[in-house]
């Protein structure tokens, strides 16, 4: 059975609280906060980007797998924020992870599930036993355009899932859900991404992550009670408890996934952080669904059995580990480390 | 744009992303960076690929605040002359930390990051920078 | 060998010389040497420039040889550009005294240059850490206060010196320099004021350091024979300790001591037949002022992690045990890197001539330079004397 050998994540040390960010605006934190249900969000240190991020997940999930490294046949970047246009950041994890050269690489763009696709990408070259174990990644220092609602939400992170054929929770199944749906898109060369505003909700977010998942639980004949732990992707934390109590998730079983309040949206990262959060805590024979959203737009829905390997291999670099450990930046140094002051550059 | 410098970053990659140095068979001290002869058995010297963990302590640090030519944006900064667990120093940023954190002694670990960019058309050069292992 | 002395010295003003090219700087120094030696320049038959990164520092230039004998009117004659970072122009002296103690030249000048102010700041930062490890060192951000500022560090934790005591080097200095008139900072500084400078690499502050210059010096060498013919006071160069070390400061044995300059001192000590005891004054490289105490250390004139002590008690102030930088040294002077070495001989010349007035080290016979490339890994001593 396709399974995950291991997984690792990484979020930046340094966090901007949403109240600092509507001080600016002149906006009402509470209200923005509590509307958006984040309290604060990541953000990348100068020197990182959604490269050393990967790496640092990828770096873990290594780690966590305790596979060598040798053995990874394929590696997929998932991101909207990749820091070169043209020029693979996967090659730079095989490097960095002493994975290459004999293996293949390539960066995948899907908005937020480019990571996603990546794991069903593995899926598929891991059960065809054309590779022992593939690495998908997905990570991103999201851009949010001053002022914008995006700026409260867009945060940094990733997450690696090494897939292999025996691991910590078996990958049971995947259904995708795919139309040409534009509710969110950024242009070659453009800085900042643009976005249909309500449009995002209903014909883009809730369509495609519902269809997703009932056609997967259709397809495995899966009822809700079958399911533990409901996994979607987290713009922010209203949308997963609205399309959770659409399908009629208890909310409960959506909570411990649900780390968008104290790290903010991760995009490419957010539903892998997310699953990664979940299995940190879950048990063996725990069903765990996850439903990723990508705008453009798409849904990757997985279902994941954890597996008794599990409790011998627990992950150590948990998700809360790298939430906890924190360090509030004001909107001036946000803005230097994010570049939004003119001139300012790294070289 | 013809960028300088390429190939002799490209030859570093090893070591910047990996701290891949040698270790020497026939004395067995290790070298980091890596050395093309060993200073200790010079022709009788024995040099083998050895990957350090990336785990040490501080030795030495300061803050820059009057940078060099790339890293203006950067200050203050932390530099740390690191000894490594296997052997020997190595200077790097000490990155993500406050000034009341740093002291000679305190243990670090590696991190991977960006170290300079060449302009924003140029290659981005990444490389181990080192946070404190708290 | 046979015994080589200096017949002549040039030096030009050190500063901010924005009407002042890097050749009229070289033909300003080599001029007055010539000139103060007695000679027409005909007489010369080679010449040794000190020069770290005339390419960096101004417009690409290289090819310092014939660049420095042409700017100087010596066009013909061999002329070899000697690069050793902060100690090219040490380096340079110990070519030229090697040339003409081997019997090949007679008489020779040795000369240093920088100008360094044709860039800006960060340009320059950049320049000089071609004086370290580019590679290792430079390439994470290091910049050379940073290198001296992690061996004060050290020196601060082994030893236990103090900011106070590596701030006093720069109140002595500028005290000395404020009685030179070629010094780029002809003033005293307080204590207090050395404290609460700007910090630049912690614990370093901007009066630890010594300043971007331009500037020149030459000094004239000449065999005994030619040397009595041309001046009554003529200073002879007893000796020449030359010695390496890593490039990258984070390769060496010990942060807190500087290696090459206890070998180039000890070498030197042993050739001129003398200890630390007998030498009466000395001019070392303190470009930042942890670096004199780590010179005062290396040298011999305390033991090794006393030398914030030793300074804090004025044994290195004139009058002291040991009277250094008398010139005021790199930090008051200033620091064009590769003119440094020369210049440090053209002000133990004037003390051993005893022509340095308000600055004169009363009975002066025996004097020492000390010239530092780099974080230390290059250092060249000479030793020198009035008498023969």
């Amino acid at each position: 059975m396709t399974s995950i050998a291991g997984y690792g994540v990484y979020i930046p040390r340094y966090r901007i609280k949403i109240h600092e960010i509507a001080r600016v605006w002149g906006a009402d934190g509470d209200r923005v906060s509590k509307g958006l249900m984040i309290n604060e969000k990541s953000v990348p240190g100068f020197d990182e980007d959604s490269t050393t991020i990967a790496v640092e997940a990828a770096r873990n999930a290594v780690e966590h797998s305790g596979v060598n490294p040798k053995d990874i046949g394929a590696i997929y970047f998932g991101s909207e924020s990749p820091a070169y246009s043209v020029k693979p950041t996967a090659s730079i994890i095989a490097e960095a992870i002493e994975a290459s050269p004999n293996m293949t690489a390539a960066d995948i763009e899907f908005a937020c599930k480019a990571g996603t696709a990546g794991i069903q990408m593995c899926m598929g070259l891991t059960k065809s036993e054309m590779i022992k174990y593939g690495m998908a990644i997905g990570a991103d220092t999201s851009q949010g355009r001053p002022g914008d609602a995006l700026e409260y939400s867009a945060a940094a992170g990733g997450a690696a899932f090494i897939i292999g054929q025996r691991g910590i929770a078996d990958i049971e199944g995947t259904f995708s859900y795919t139309t040409d749906t534009t509710d969110f898109w950024r242009r070659e060369a453009e800085e900042f991404p643009s976005h249909g505003a309500r449009f995002t909700g209903q014909p883009a977010y809730f369509k495609h992550v519902t269809s997703a998942t009932i056609g997967l639980m259709e397809r495995l004949d899966l009822e809700i009670r079958d399911i533990d732990y409901f996994v979607p992707h987290q713009p922010n934390g209203s949308f997963p408890l609205k399309v959770g109590k659409t399908l009629g998730f208890e909310t409960e079983k959506i909570m411990p996934s649900l780390k968008v309040p104290y790290i903010g949206n991760t995009y490419s990262g957010s539903s892998m952080v997310g699953l990664a959060g979940v299995l940190d805590v879950a048990k063996p024979n725990e069903r765990i669904l996850m439903t990723s959203y990508g705008s453009g737009a798409g849904s990757d829905s997985f279902s994941i059995l954890v597996t008794d390997l599990i409790e011998e291999k627990r992950n150590k670099k948990t998700l809360d580990s790298y939430i906890k450990d924190k360090k509030y930046i004001d909107y001036a140094i946000y803005a230097k480390f994010k570049r939004k002051i003119k001139g300012v550059s790294m070289g | 744009m013809a960028v300088k410098g390429l190939p002799a970053s490209w030859r570093k990659i090893p070591q910047r992303y990996n701290l891949i140095g040698d270790e020497c068979k026939t004395c067995g001290e290790r070298f980091f960076p890596p050395v093309t002869i060993c200073p200790n058995c010079r022709r009788t010297g024995s040099l083998e690929r050895y990957k350090f963990s990336g785990e040490g302590e501080i030795f030495s640090y300061t803050v820059v605040r009057a940078a060099q030519e790339g890293f203006d944006f950067q200050i203050p900064y932390f530099l740390g002359i690191i000894k490594l667990k296997e052997g020997p120093l190595v200077i790097s940023q000490i990155v993500d930390s406050d000034p009341e954190e740093i002291d000679i002694g305190k243990k670090v670990k590696t991190v991977f990051r960006k170290v300079r960019e060449d302009g924003s058309d140029g290659v981005i050069r990444y490389g181990y920078k080192f946070i404190l292992d708290r | 060998m046979r015994k080589v002395a200096i017949v002549g010295i040039g030096i030009t003003k050190f500063g901010e010389l924005w009407e002042m090219s890097y050749r009229s700087l070289a033909a300003e120094a080599g001029l007055k040497a010539v000139e103060d030696a007695g000679l027409s320049g005909d007489e010369i038959d080679a010449l040794y420039g000190g020069t770290m990164t005339p390419g960096l520092f101004t417009d690409g230039q290289e090819h310092g040889g014939p660049l420095l004998a042409d700017a100087a009117g010596l066009t013909g004659i061999p002329s070899t550009r000697i690069e050793a970072a902060c100690a090219s122009g040490g380096a340079a002296l110990r070519q030229a005294y090697i040339s003409v103690g081997s019997g090949i030249n007679d008489i020779v000048v040795a000369g240093g240059v920088e100008k360094m102010t044709d860039v800006l700041t960060p340009s320059a930062t950049f320049a000089l850490m071609g004086a370290g490890d580019q590679k290792w060192e430079g390439f994470y951000g290091v910049t050379f206060p940073a290198l001296y500022a992690m061996m004060a560090r050290r020196h601060m934790y082994e030893y236990g010196t103090t900011e106070e005591q590596m701030a006093l080097v720069a109140v002595k200095n500028h005290a000395n320099g404020s009685k030179n008139s070629n010094t780029q900072y002809p003033f005293k500084v307080t204590l207090d004021q050395v404290m609460n400078s700007t910090p630049i690499a912690d614990p370093i502050k901007l009066l630890d350091c010594s300043p971007i210059t331009d500037g020149a010096a030459a000094v004239i060498l000449a065999s005994e024979d030619k040397a009595k013919e041309l001046t009554d006071t003529p200073i002879y160069i007893e000796s020449s300790g030359m010695a390496t070390d890593t490039l990258a400061l984070h390769d060496r044995k010990s942060l807190s001591r500087t290696d090459a300059a206890i070998k180039a001192g000890k070498d030197a000590y042993k050739l001129a037949g003398i200890t630390h005891n007998d030498v009466d004054l000395a001019e070392v490289h303190d470009c930042f002022t942890i670096a004199e105490i780590l010179a005062i250390e290396a040298l011999g004139f305390c033991n090794i992690g006393e030398g914030g002590k030793f300074t804090e008690e004025g044994e290195t102030e004139m009058g002291g045990k040991i009277p250094v930088n008398t010139s005021g040294g790199l930090k008051a002077k200033g620091h064009p890197v590769g003119a440094t070495g020369i210049a440090q001989a053209v002000e133990i010349t004037e003390q051993l001539r005893g022509e340095a007035k308000a600055r004169q080290v009363d009975g002066a016979e025996i004097a020492l330079t000390h010239n530092v490339g780099g974080s230390g890994a290059t250092c060249v001593v000479h030793i020198f004397k009035r008498r023969n």
